[in-house]
This record gives C-alpha cells, structure tokens and sequence, in this order.
C-alpha cells in the first residue's frame, strides 16, 4: 500500500487506541501512595464510648481489615453483609466512622449486624485526610505490624476478596507466622 | 421584646461561628495571622485537586473532602508549615494526582514533553512538505515535434 496513505491510518488508530485506553480506565483506581507505609496515626474517641480514645495501635496486632464506612453510606450498607462473612470466618476487621453522627451510627448498628471489633469515630474525617480517604466505603488491608499492604476505594465484593484480599491475608498470615517463629528462634 | 432581644444577642456569637464555619466550607477569605499565610492558603487551594470530584479544585470544589482539605491546608498554614510541606503531605496521601500541576519526574515526562514532541512531529511533516513540493517535477520543456505542433495550430493549418 501507499505509504501516504499508510500514516495518517497509523496515526488515527494509535490515536483511536489511546481514546480506548482512556475510557477504559477507571480514574478512581489511583494507586494509593499509603500502601507499604505504616498505618497513620491518629487519636479519636471510640464510636461507642467518647471517653475510650483509640489510637492507630487498636488496629495493629494482627492481620486485620481497616473498613471506612459512614451510615448515609448506602454502599457502605450493601458491602456489610461480606464484611459479616469476612468476620465470621475469623477475619478481625476495625473501622472508621466516618463523618457520620454518633447517635445515627450507634442506632444503625444496634438494629443490623456488627461486624468491627474496633470502631474510630471520626466526625470531621480528620484522620481521614492522614489515611487518604477519598469516599466511603474504602477498606485497607493492614499486616500484623501495622503496615498498609492494600487499599480498596469502593465496595468489596465477592471477585475481589477471592483474587485479592482473601490471598493477601492468607500471606501476610504467613509472614507472621514466619517472623514470630524468627523471634522466638531468636531469643 | 426584651426577650427577643436576649435571644438575638445570646445567638450572636453561634451566629458568627456558623459564619466562620461556613467561610471555611466554601473556601472565602479566612482570618490569618500575616498576608504571607493568607497568600500561601489562596495558592494552594487553586493548586490541589479535589481528589473525589477530579476535575475541580479544592478551592473550587463543593464536596466535604474539598472542605476537609482546605481545612488541614489552613491548620498546616497557621501552624507554619511552608507549601512545599503542605503539597507534601497531600501528595503521601493522595499521590501525584493531588497537585493541579504534574511535577515533572519519570512517568510524567511524556505529559511535560508531549507539546514539544508534537511541534517537532508537525514542524518535520510540514518541512518534508514543503521540500517535496520544491521536488515536484517541473513543467517538461516541449519536446521539438510538440512545438511543431503548436506552430502549425497557432499558425492555422
């Protein structure tokens, strides 16, 4: 074929192909610079109790789900049934309240399931800023030194926790193991 | 009378508070301690992106992330940080894509470039052009029979 020809069809499909990629990719799926970084520290009070003050370290111990919900949140609402699963099978997950009022979130949780261990009450999202949330619900997956392995902005869902959260857990778990064992070698 | 006048005055002060409250949410002029902070603030709410809305501003934007970030931007200002700490911050948080303005660093460095490699790429195109058009094959000269030819018709024949 002509070479004349054979450019600006170059061009228009590289172009075309471009457009393509751009649709195709979600701009909410920003890598998030937090993870490998350790769990940021923050000092709120517990969502059930305004004098217990909880800290990044009622997070850390073990290989635990951080989940940011809020009840005007109706995503929040549909991803709890997998959270409940998730906890039910042994899975420690604590949360952020976020943004949210005491009164309305306390309510909600007294007539549906529960499925935190420890509950941040963040009214203002001020360590949300420090963690980077950008929109509820969002869900960090913490190793057992505090340290952000992953980060999921949007709901969990079934295809995500099998392919990703699910493994990441069972490795980390892992590590754990591994690095006490080292310790106990250790001393 | 007396007790409306109470009340106007007991509201006053929560008055002025839901006023400050709500300058911050929108991003009006807010007290500062010196015009250099007041002029930090005002260039970094129109220099970081509202991560939820993408396309805005912080300053710009209404979503309560945006007012969240103006708020840490304006605590950051008054405790003395300087923008580089503040930018800083936001973008261990929120990455690259928090800053208006791309820095330029490897996986931007096509963004930066790209302007200046399309103006080459065009400046090249429009070149060869015009050299080819200076290439094209001139009118051939006449060859002797032709002009023959062209004499007799002129001439009539």
């Amino acid at each position: 074929m002509n070479l004349r020809l054979l450019i600006p069809l170059i061009a228009i499909s590289a172009l075309l192909g471009l457009l393509f990629i751009g649709l195709g990719m979600n701009s909410r799926d920003l890598p998030s610079p937090l993870v490998g970084k350790p769990a940021p520290a923050f000092q709120l009070e517990a969502l059930e109790d305004a004098e217990h003050i909880l800290t990044e370290q009622d997070f850390i111990g073990e290989v635990a789900l951080v989940n940011v919900w809020a009840t005007w949140c109706s995503t929040c609402r549909a991803e709890k049934p997998l959270l409940m699963e998730l906890a039910a099978g042994g899975i420690p997950i604590h949360a952020f309240n976020y943004r949210d009022e005491r009164d309305a979130a306390l309510r909600y949780l007294s007539v549906s399931d529960n499925p935190y261990q420890v509950i941040a009450y963040d009214p203002r999202g001020d360590a949300g800023i420090d963690w980077g949330v950008y929109a509820t619900p969002e869900t960090y997956v913490l190793d057992a030194e505090g340290v952000i392995r992953y980060k999921r902005i949007g709901p969990l869902n079934r295809q995500l926790l099998l392919d990703e959260v699910l493994p990441l857990v069972e490795k980390l778990r892992d590590e754990q193991r591994r690095n006490e064992a080292r310790r106990v070698a250790q001393s | 009378m007396k007790r409306s006048l109470f009340l106007s005055l007991l509201g006053l002060p929560l008055w002025l508070a839901a006023g400050l409250a709500m300058a911050l949410a929108i991003g009006q002029p807010i007290e500062f301690e010196s015009e250099a902070q007041k002029r930090q603030y005002d260039t970094l709410v129109r220099e970081l992106r509202c991560t939820v809305c993408q396309s805005e501003t912080i300053h710009e934007s209404n979503a309560e992330l945006a007012a969240d970030m103006r708020r840490r931007v304006y605590d950051m200002t008054l405790a003395g940080h300087d923008a580089d700490a503040i930018v800083d911050f936001m973008v261990q948080r929120y990455g690259d894509y928090v800053r208006y303005r791309p820095p330029l660093q490897a996986n931007t460095a096509l963004l930066w470039a790209s302007p200046f490699l399309l103006l080459l790429i065009g400046g090249v195109a429009w070149w060869r052009m015009i050299v080819g058009r200076k290439r094209m094959p001139q009118r051939p000269e006449f060859t002797q029979q032709e002009r023959e030819t062209l004499q007799r018709l002129r001439s009539g024949d």
